[in-house]
């Protein structure tokens, strides 16, 4: 393999790892707080994705309006779903609440179904993040590049609420125990909320930069990135930010290294995702950066 | 009342889940007759599945009566899934008692609903189906479409045609019609004196292909074969742009939908692709020429591009309508020898009858290429 087409390789890996690191955030923080996997959270990012389609493309906003608007209708999304799928469960067993999340990832993907058909929209062009890059025979689209650099941007902010805040405080307060934390008079309903409103908000991030890479979408376009990305947040350590991001890269990075290396098996890229998670399962059961089980957030 | 709630909410994802799946009415009637339409609503095949069934219920529309009775279609959601095809399958035969069946859009479904119309002798008559396993050893399978072999060759041949001595092929694992075409694709291209040199292969529901295009880039192919469902085709034309790939790109049947380049935007220029009807085609029957004014009216207007599936639905009803005529009656063994002995009966994409498999006469494929963003008519080409 020549040099150019191995740096293309890494590039690739690295901006996918990137996309998979922001939306596995969303779903460790949600775990982190309420040991629950929000399945519906690759559904929040698709429906991110037909936020932006209807407000650009259907009604015709400018995108300084419209990704802000997206970004409030996202996270909206989130506080419903919280409201509606989990609030409702807090004191139930922790598999209703897991069965309520599939739900509600059913019934998302079925309505948007509903709504915009099964055919594929394109997802409006932010023409300075998809301007392709050439050096020599390497080539790329913009965000690409800015990809990795907005998660490492989401990544110090979230740590710096996390570790140096009163909300974050609270969070991590709640993710220990959240009934001593509600004895201690912190509002749990509210910091939970709040976790909502963040992994959403990630969503919605996430959803502009992957449609800016991959610009179509379609009801089950969550589907793919939300399997992955939970398995990067599981392999990482599920709970732990910094593991979020480590998991989404290795598995980016990987699995763009085993198509350039082992080209015959490229279709088992998402094999190779699942035995990532197995052995790590096997060997370290709390993911890479999970050993710190009191600090979850 | 907030429990309450929460099992509406519940109950709704479940039943919103099962709705999408029954369109047709419950209640049973005598004095009709009731044909299955067995498609892909949702799903990666959603989109493709939509258009056939657009078809099929404007057929309905025209000729509503069979044998003095109204016709009523069933139409059920195979999600794409091949799982979900035997429930919905099992559905149109047993709980709804169908007297025939149209479909499916995507061959690995058609397949996996196979066994259970042959058991229940229920003919089936696929539209758009394209892989020969859907009609080989189920004598109750028809099919109104050409087969995978005729049209991996069509493209081959094309492809060479044009100068192009390296293939790479992207196809999906576990997709019969894209696995299928490739594999024709990769045999007559051979033959021809081309060399393959890369195959890729991704799986359902992916949307990066950045990794596997920068080994094709590196191949240095000069045209790229990649048949496939709608949901990847322009993400594949758009990624291999931004990689800076100029070689030609090549696909089936699918691609011919509007959304992949409304998806792709201007790297779908000069996209070529085999299809099965246009309605600039020269060699239309009159049927045809009724079909496209009417058609085009249904769907809202004169602007409308009239998918080639969705003429194929149209031609399977007429087909099956035709049997039932021929029949006399509604019994499955009954429709399926006026399906073998059928003579003549005129579509929109062709005449049709049918070979000892069970697939229809056609000796005729139409190319196509995008061109100022839209699917223009270049060549039929008629293999002897």
């Amino acid at each position: 393999m020549d040099l150019s087409t191995l740096v293309q390789h890494i590039i690739n890996g690295i901006s996918l790892g990137s996309l998979y690191a922001l939306i596995a955030i969303g779903y460790t923080m949600v775990y982190g707080i309420l040991l629950l996997i929000n399945f519906a959270h690759g559904d929040i990012f698709m429906m991110a994705g037909y936020f932006m389609i209807f407000s650009v493309i259907n009604f015709g906003l400018p995108f300084f309006i419209a990704i802000p608007l997206v970004l409030i209708l996202t996270v909206l999304l989130g506080i419903i779903l919280e409201r509606t799928a989990y609030r409702p469960l807090r004191n139930a067993p922790r598999m209703s609440i897991m069965i309520s999340a599939i739900g509600a990832s059913y019934f998302l993907e079925n309505l948007a179904t509903y709504l915009f058909t099964g055919v594929p929209k394109r997802y409006p062009e932010i023409t300075w993040l998809t301007k392709i890059v050439t050096f020599g025979d390497v080539s790329f689209q913009v965000v690409t590049i800015i990809t990795p650099i907005v998660t490492m941007i989401l990544l110090f902010g979230l740590m710096t609420l996390v570790n140096k805040t009163k909300v974050g405080m609270a969070m991590r307060a709640a993710s220990k125990d959240y009934e001593a934390a509600r004895l201690m008079g912190i509002k749990i309903n509210w910091i939970i909320g709040i976790t909502f409103v963040i992994g959403s908000f990630l969503a919605a991030i996430g959803s502009i930069l992957w449609g800016s890479k991959y610009p179509s979408v379609y009801p089950l376009v969550g589907m793919m990135p939300g399997l992955k990305c939970f398995i990067a947040a599981v392999f990482g350590g599920i709970g732990n930010i910094p593991g979020a991001v480590l998991g989404g890269l290795t598995l980016g990075l990987g699995e763009a290294l085993l198509v350039a290396f082992i080209p015959s098996m490229t279709g088992y890229r998402d094999a190779f995702a699942f035995i990532l998670l197995i052995i790590i399962l096997i060997v370290k059961p709390n993911g890479l950066l999970g050993e710190k089980v009191t600090d979850k957030v | 009342m907030k429990k309450k709630f929460l099992a509406l909410i519940l109950a709704l994802g479940v039943i919103s889940g099962i709705l999408t799946g029954c369109g047709g009415k419950e209640e049973v009637k005598e004095d009709v007759i009731k044909i299955g339409v067995f498609e892909p609503l949702t799903g990666e095949n959603g989109g493709g599945g939509s258009q056939e069934v657009d078809g099929i219920k404007y057929a309905n529309k025209v000729y509503p009566e069979v044998l003095g009775k109204k016709v009523e279609l069933v139409i059920v959601d195979n999600k794409s899934d091949k799982a979900e095809a035997s429930v919905a399958a099992t559905r149109l035969v047993e709980k709804e008692k169908v007297a025939a069946v149209i479909g499916s859009y995507g061959s690995g479904v058609s397949i996996a609903a196979g066994d259970i119309f042959k058991n229940a002798k229920v003919p089936a008559m696929g539209a758009s189906c394209t892989n020969p396993m859907v009609t080989e050893g189920n004598e109750f399978y028809f099919r109104t479409c050409f087969l995978d072999p005729f049209q991996g060759k069509v493209m081959a041949q094309y492809a060479i045609e044009k100068g192009n001595k390296k293939a790479a092929i992207i196809t999906q694992i576990g997709d019969d019609y894209s696995t299928g075409l490739g594999n024709f694709f990769k045999e007559a291209f051979t033959k021809l004196g081309g060399e393959i040199v890369y195959h890729g292969e991704f799986q359902t529901n992916e949307q990066d292909f950045n990794s596997i295009l920068t080994n094709v880039k590196a191949s240095g192919a000069e045209v790229i074969f990649a048949p496939s469902s709608i949901a990847s085709a322009g993400l594949i034309i758009k990624q291999t742009r931004a990689l800076g790939i100029e070689a030609q790109i090549m696909a089936g049947d699918t691609w011919e939908n509007i959304a992949i380049i409304d998806v792709a935007g201007e790297s779908a220029e000069g996209v070529v692709i085999s299809t099965f009807f246009d309605e600039h085609n020269t060699l239309a029957t009159e049927e045809a020429k009724k079909f496209v004014k009417g058609f085009k009216e249904y769907l809202g207007g004169p602007d409308e591009i009239i998918p080639a599936v969705a003429s194929l639905g149209y031609d399977a009803y007429v087909v099956i309508l035709n049997a039932i005529k021929q029949a006399g009656s509604t019994d499955g063994e009954a429709i399926r020898k006026a399906l073998v002995d059928m003579k003549g009966v005129e579509g929109v994409t062709g005449v049709y009858s049918f070979d000892e498999n069970g697939d229809a006469k056609k000796d005729m494929a139409v190319i196509k290429i995008v061109k100022d963003g839209k699917f223009q008519y270049i060549d039929t080409v008629v293999v002897k």
